[in-house]
């Protein structure tokens, strides 16, 4: 008999899976449309022996969690939009002295103050670096509340693994929606960290954590050590196929519009068009490979976004020697439906 | 084809349909099935409707947002004005017809029900229970899951403040379907 | 004739020559810092939190597990490591850009809430590592690269003044201002650091202490001259003393 199933808002699932995973320190400050997860561990992270700050600005927080990961325990902070723009000063810092942080991002509506709805306009600063130098996160898009939660503890296993910054891509439709999860307790490693992290230098050296190399070729030699550490990355690629076998159109989307798209594509299916979806979920490490197979298949592609197009320079880098995308973009401020892409799809179908 | 069931619940703030939108997914839920339920906020809760939607299936649920539902909860006339020409061809909808006209439904393209809920929810002796009445008939009309697992499911989604309140809340849902039951589609 | 020496090297002093500037501070204070937490047993359970600024390499003198922060955020980094180990001893050396500009929302938060941390902080009342620029503890009057015609308090403002800053809030257990440039002044910096430690150790509240500093290169003096400058132009606007010692002594 399976576990019993909780009705969540995805919003919740990170919580209540970063709480699984072990998460002992959670910094924040309210920002919409994500306030359900400072505010839910705010409630029960301290029960579990945790600590919560609701933090000055985001700048801080995401300093605080650069600080207590340094500890060597499992920590997050989680923003929408406008906040993870503060948030990347620190994100480099970690990605630079190596840093296990856990971030999330409820994207909503940009550029500036934009709006509090859906959006995937922070598609480029999650997946080419955000902050200043040249870095990358692990950054996972979940498409449904139980990916929220499968995710948020995959990203605490992959921030230590690879000591590197992992952020959640979601939005505001993922964050806000119910859907029933069944939640599992995964296996939290007890010592971890235990050979890097700073604790006081006793019977040993003492540790330096940092990203400062000013010595020749020093920061050359760490840049090199981290380009090598993104390459391992690319054993963690996950991405959904949705009847993209016989297709003759594959359309490329990721979260929430990844499912609104499933949607339409059913239908579509239903009067007889041959059309699939490729979701990718780890959006870094980019699912290249995968889309390139299709490709050389003599697939058709539609990239759709909730975005101006940003994914979509992804897509075609991996599918151009075979393939070119065509995009659709929905715009931010606009609640996207399965309707909004039928016509989009057969366009590019008859194409 | 499997069980799969759409709706889109609307009215005044305050009115309570994001509580039995809630109630009625996690009914759905606890009936073995498949849930979503997404509230819609930003601009077009200042334009005197708040709406939820929530899509109940055997399959796996794809959207969460749906433009054109198989079935409307309608409590009060600007979500009728919004949300009615988007009803699927013989598409259910339950009205209110305490609050909005039944002349205003188009009768010839969709299955309407009627329901004077606050009238239904002050017989019972508070009319805040209005959303429970057009709840209560939404199942009965569509039949998606029995009226007993979304009874049993009210201690779950009605906060702890207002638990003594639970009989009154399950007496309306049975009235609605009732209602139904008797009076049928206009 | 026997020789007694008053001021020990701490073993927790690297054993290396600095890259600081003749006549700078930042040598004695971390000296000063390293004597406190040997005398308090503190180094095998400490974390330091460094900032940016001259003091970036503070994790070569001082043998410590350390992390770096960025620029004004050790505050915040600090409440971090802390939050994650109560256990440890957990401690910022800043300077009065990091501190008192880019950092200002960081110190007063961290202080306003009460962390368990301490906080060194050496002002002197310029940007060192960057050449000299105008700090906000800058006096009026003073040229930098960037108010050549000296700091002007109708433009720039008058400088802050952070011990008083931190000694009104309400987390603070223990703020102080302390000064290097004599013998006497460098004994009572010692005693201020020790409590600003001690006010975590014993779980009073943030700790904080405030440093008088010379930085002859930046302000074009001999260190002589540096030291005559702190007495003269610097302790009269930066009074010296406690502004808050819940302490008990």
């Amino acid at each position: 008999m399976s576990k019993k199933r909780l009705f969540v808002k995805g919003n919740e699932a990170i919580a209540l899976g970063a709480l699984a995973a072990g998460c002992k320190c959670y910094f924040g400050y309210p920002i919409t449309p994500q306030n359900d997860i400072p505010e839910f561990m705010s409630r029960e992270l301290p029960k579990k022996g945790g600590a919560f700050v609701q933090a000055e600005s985001e700048v801080a927080a995401a300093n605080m969690l650069l600080g207590a990961v340094s500890a060597g325990i499992r920590a997050m902070t989680s923003s929408s939009s406008p906040g993870i723009s503060l948030k990347q000063e620190a994100i480099s810092y970690m990605a630079g002295s190596e840093l296990p942080g856990v971030i999330v991002n409820m994207n909503r509506g940009g550029p500036g103050l934009g709006d509090i709805g859906p959006s995937q306009g922070d598609y480029f600063q999650a997946t080419k670096g955000g902050g200043h130098g040249d870095y990358r996160l692990l950054v996972l898009g979940p498409g449904t509340v139980q990916e929220a939660y499968d995710l948020t503890i995959k990203a605490f296993d992959l921030a230590f693994k690879y000591k590197n910054p992992v952020m959640i891509l979601g939005d505001a439709i993922l964050g806000q929606m119910k859907e029933p999860i069944t939640p599992w307790e995964p296996e939290v490693p007890e010592k971890e960290a235990k050979e890097w992290c700073l604790e006081g230098a006793k019977g040993r050296p003492p540790r330096v954590i940092k990203s400062l190399y000013l010595e020749d070729g020093a920061l050359a030699k760490h840049n090199l050590k981290l380009a090598q550490k993104y390459a391992e990355m690319k054993k963690e690629i996950l991405f959904e196929e949705f009847l993209t076998q016989d297709a003759s159109l594959i359309v490329v989307a990721y979260g929430s519009i990844g499912r609104i798209v499933k949607s339409t594509i059913r239908t579509l299916r239903k009067q007889g068009h041959k059309v699939g979806l490729f979701r990718p979920i780890t959006l870094y490490p980019f699912p290249s490979e995968a889309l390139q197979v299709l490709a050389k298949e003599g697939k058709k592609f539609l990239t759709i976004e909730h975005n101006l197009g940003q994914m979509v320079e992804d897509v075609q880098l991996a599918v151009c020697p075979y393939a070119q995308t065509d995009f659709h973009g929905h715009l931010p401020g606009n609640l996207p439906t399965p309707n909004d892409f039928e016509e989009p799809i057969i366009k590019a179908l008859e194409k | 084809m499997s069980k799969y069931q759409d709706v889109i619940i609307a009215g005044f703030g305050g009115q309570g349909v994001m509580l039995i939108g809630n109630l009625l997914a996690y009914a759905g839920m606890e009936a073995g099935l498949n849930v979503t339920y997404i509230p819609v906020y930003g601009p077009e809760m200042r334009g005197g409707t708040a709406n939820c939607t929530v899509v109940i299936s055997e399959e796996e649920i794809g959207s969460p947002i749906i433009f054109n539902p198989k079935s409307l909860i309608i409590m009060n006339r600007p979500s009728l004005d919004k949300f009615q020409p988007r009803l699927e061809d013989k598409g259910t909808l339950i009205l209110n017809s305490s609050l909005v006209d039944v002349d205003l439904v188009d009768k010839k393209r969709i299955k309407a029900f009627a329901v004077p809920a606050n009238e239904i929810a002050d017989s019972l002796g508070n009319t805040r229970m209005a959303n429970m009445v057009a709840l209560g008939a939404y199942i009965e009309a569509t039949q998606i899951i029995p009226l007993k697992v979304v009874q049993e499911a009210l201690p779950q989604v009605i906060s702890s403040h207002y638990q003594h309140l639970i009989p009154a809340n399950s007496q309306a849902l049975e009235a609605g379907a009732n209602y139904v039951q008797e009076k049928g589609s206009l | 004739m026997t020789e007694k020496i008053m001021f020990p090297k701490p073993q927790v002093l690297a054993n290396r020559p600095t890259h600081y500037c003749p006549g700078c501070h930042h040598g004695l204070a971390h000296k000063l810092v390293a004597q406190v937490l040997e005398e308090l047993k503190l180094p095998e359970k400490t974390i330091c939190v460094g900032s940016i600024g001259c003091s970036v390499f503070i994790y070569n003198y001082l043998l410590l597990d350390t992390i770096e922060a960025p620029h004004g955020r050790a505050p915040a980094v600090a409440t971090g490591v802390k939050r994650a180990r109560p256990d440890k001893f957990v401690f910022t050396y800043q300077g009065d850009g990091d501190l008192a500009a880019i950092g200002l929302a960081e110190i007063m938060h961290c202080a306003n809430r009460g962390e368990r941390v301490s906080v060194v902080f050496v002002n002197n009342t310029i940007y060192g590592m960057t050449g000299g620029q105008m700090a906000p503890t800058t006096l009026v009057g003073q040229k930098t690269t960037t108010c050549p015609g000296g700091r002007c308090k109708d433009r720039e403002g008058e400088p802050f003044k952070m011990a008083e800053i931190i000694g009104s809030l309400g987390g603070t257990a223990y703020a102080a201002r302390t000064a290097l440039n004599d013998i006497k002044n460098i004994q009572k910096t010692k005693k201020a650091i020790k409590l600003a430690f001690r006010a975590q150790l014993e779980d009073k509240g943030f700790g904080f202490v405030e440093i008088l500093s010379s930085c002859p290169t930046n302000w074009k003096m001999t260190p002589l001259q540096a030291n005559e400058r702190i007495a003269k132009e610097m302790i009269p606007y930066f009074p010296l003393g406690e502004f808050k010692n819940t302490l008990g002594e």
